[in-house]
């Protein structure tokens, strides 16, 4: 479809009649909130995680600046402003200085495309509130988190150090394995949607809960998305790529002062975005019941309420599961959630077209998934009787390490 | 079957929240430390007032960290600092070499210096390091003087020779539980503490028991609190 104009293009209705001074006022004040709202939220998102883990190890956590230390982020912040800022002496000077926008800047983009509320009519324009609409938006959400990898990579790579290069190996690896899940289990949520935008997915699930994706498309692609996005943010248990016990701080080791406080804040930064994209996805975004009283605001709260419930359960992850080895996330990422998501895809897909074809899929699904599981028996069999031989000294050129490290390990 | 309990440790982290803190709010709230802690030193005074340094200089001499200076003089005839010949008229401690092994109260023929409970002081300067006479001679009610940079709290400066009554100081076994020491000003003869011996009185020493410092860490079965 070819645009026929401007406000064709873009499905925001705040362009319904044209671009004005009104319509720009408006575009800035929704930007420079959502950025005050997000700098907020990220330093109440620190706070927040450390008196929760705090709670979860029978310590206080963060209690001296300001009430209930509620200040301490800021304390941090100012204290890493006027530290001295270091340039490892082999580093890249120009991508080390520039690695650290590459995390930070994604992780405000995205923001941008999660409808924090509903619809309001200021002055005859009718405003969505959320700071940008476009047809794609849930791809914008996929391209910057996919962008952020970048930030990762570079600042590893840029800082002329091996353990920071190690880091961002692992990280990049992880991000772009896990990216697959996020985009399949995505792409499920579109078939019920119709639509990319992510407004349009919000509309499609409103008015009740048993219209939430979480519910209406099985659980599963929630669960899915839901682990794919702490990968992808490498967040613990997936934090491999700043492993502390490995790598001494990971991809971020050579930084110091304000850039070591930027890949921070983009880092939490992501925790809440991430977790308004999974309340955006599945459930039901600003969706619940609101009453006459301040009707604008209930989809706010309820918005508010979800991402904080979501933020939770990111820090009580963080409390209860220990890091994964890498063999155990790569065996994650492409042996059990890929073929998942991807067997969901087609189930919902089949579903989609007719109730046939869903259930034949399914059967296909079952079919396709026995006989992996019979094809690895066989491998593991085949695997142990050469490992065998090997160790009698009878397998040849075969090389048995790999296989009974793996026994040993696993 | 791998992964079978992973939820448990979800409902173990959860399950912390409602348990108590291991952990206090430290500079508002203080554990309660125990009477022998070994702190900064004070210098005693007996309970006419004299004070107890003969100026003898043993706990110079013993000092590992070599921490003390301390110079003698003749007791001046009309107005004698101290009972008998000679008085400590030069008495320093370097707190940025002490190391608080209280060898020097072990020393004390007198049982003139000892140390009391308080270890919270930081210095902005060196000079501030070093406590002369001035600081660490008690006051006249028998009190350690509180500096500004020293963090006392109430009933902190009441115990400052636990240590030293904690077995006698004739180091013997034998004299445990004895008192062998002479009255402090302000607090007269205190009441020896109780060693292994029955004669103790926890209330008057300000002793407390192993058992109930770490009562929050020991099963209940076993007389704790812990459930």
């Amino acid at each position: 479809m070819i645009p026929t104009s401007f406000a064709a293009a873009i499905s925001d209705p705040l362009f319904a009649k044209g671009f004005g001074l009104a319509v720009l006022i408006t575009i800035l004040v929704k930007v420079v909130v959502a950025f005050a709202v997000l700098m907020v939220s990220v330093m109440l998102m620190i706070w927040f995680e450390r008196k929760v883990i705090s709670d979860m190890q029978n310590r206080i956590g963060p209690n001296r600046a300001g009430p209930f230390g509620l200040l301490q982020t800021l304390a941090d912040g100012t204290k890493l402003f006027f530290k001295e800022d270091l340039l490892p002496e082999r580093a890249d000077r120009l991508v080390f200085r520039l690695a650290p926008y590459f995390s930070v800047i994604p992780a405000f983009l995205i923001f941008t495309v999660v409808p924090v509320g509903g619809v309001v009519t200021i002055a005859g324009h009718v405003v969505e509130l959320q700071v940008a609409d476009p047809p794609i938006g849930i791809l914008v959400v996929l391209a910057l988190s996919s962008l952020a990898v970048y930030g990762t990579m570079l600042a590893g790579w840029s800082s002329g150090s091996k353990y920071p290069l190690l880091g961002s190996v692992r990280a990049s690896a992880q991000m772009i394995s896990y990216e697959a899940v996020l985009g399949l289990t995505v792409v499920v949520v579109v078939l019920e949607a119709h639509g990319l935008s992510t407004r349009a997915i919000v509309d499609s699930q409103a008015s009740a809960f048993w219209h939430w994706n979480v519910i209406r498309l099985g659980v599963i692609p929630f669960v899915l998305f839901f682990i794919a996005s702490t990968a992808e943010l490498n967040r613990p248990p997936f934090d491999l790529s700043e492993g502390e016990s490995e790598l001494g701080g990971g991809y971020h080791t050579e930084y110091s002062s304000i850039r070591f406080a930027l890949f921070f804040l983009a880092e939490f930064m992501n925790t809440v975005t991430m977790s308004a994209v999974v309340v955006t996805l599945f459930f039901g975004g600003p969706d619940g019941p609101g009453f006459h009283v301040v009707r604008w605001l209930w989809p706010i709260l309820w918005f508010a309420g979800k991402t904080v419930v979501f933020c939770y359960i990111q820090v009580w992850i963080r409390a209860a599961l220990p890091r994964l080895r890498y063999d155990q996330l790569m065996d994650l990422g492409w042996k059990r959630l890929i073929p998942l998501a991807l067997a969901w895809l087609l189930i919902v897909a089949g579903f989609v077209w007719s109730l046939a074809w869903g259930f034949a899929i399914i059967g296909g699904c079952i079919v396709a998934g026995l006989m992996l599981a019979q094809s690895m028996k066989v491998a593991r069999l085949r695997r142990d009787e050469l490992s065998l031989a090997g160790e009698r000294g009878e397998g040849g050129d075969v090389v048995p390490a790999l296989g009974s490290a793996e026994r040993v390990g696993g | 079957m791998p992964g079978l309990n992973f939820f448990g440790g979800f409902k173990q982290a959860i399950k912390q929240v409602a348990e108590p803190r291991v952990t206090t709010e430290y500079p508002k709230q203080k554990r309660p430390k125990p009477p022998r802690l070994h702190g900064r030193h004070v210098l005693n005074r007996y309970e006419d007032g004299m004070e107890k340094c003969i100026g003898c200089e043993l706990c110079a001499a013993v000092c590992p960290a070599d921490c003390i200076y301390v110079r003698g003089a003749d007791n001046p005839e009309d107005a004698p600092v101290s009972p008998g010949e000679r008085y400590g008229f030069v008495y320093e401690i370097n707190y940025l070499r002490c190391i608080h092994c209280d060898m020097c109260v072990e020393a004390c023929p007198t049982e003139a210096i000892t140390e009391s409970k308080m270890f919270e002081f930081s210095f902005t300067s060196r000079a501030d390091a070093i406590y002369t006479k001035a600081e660490l001679l008690v006051d006249d009610e028998g009190r350690p003087r509180r500096l500004p940079w020293e963090d006392w709290r109430e009933g902190e400066d009441a115990n400052t020779s636990a240590w030293m009554r904690a077995t006698s100081p004739a180091g013997s076994a034998a004299y445990e539980g004895e008192v062998q020491w002479s009255g402090e000003l302000g607090y007269g003869v205190r009441a020896p503490e109780g060693g292994q011996s029955n004669k103790r009185d926890d209330e008057a020493t300000g002793n407390i028991s192993l058992r109930e410092t770490l009562a929050n860490k020991i099963p209940s079965r076993f007389g704790g609190k812990v459930r």
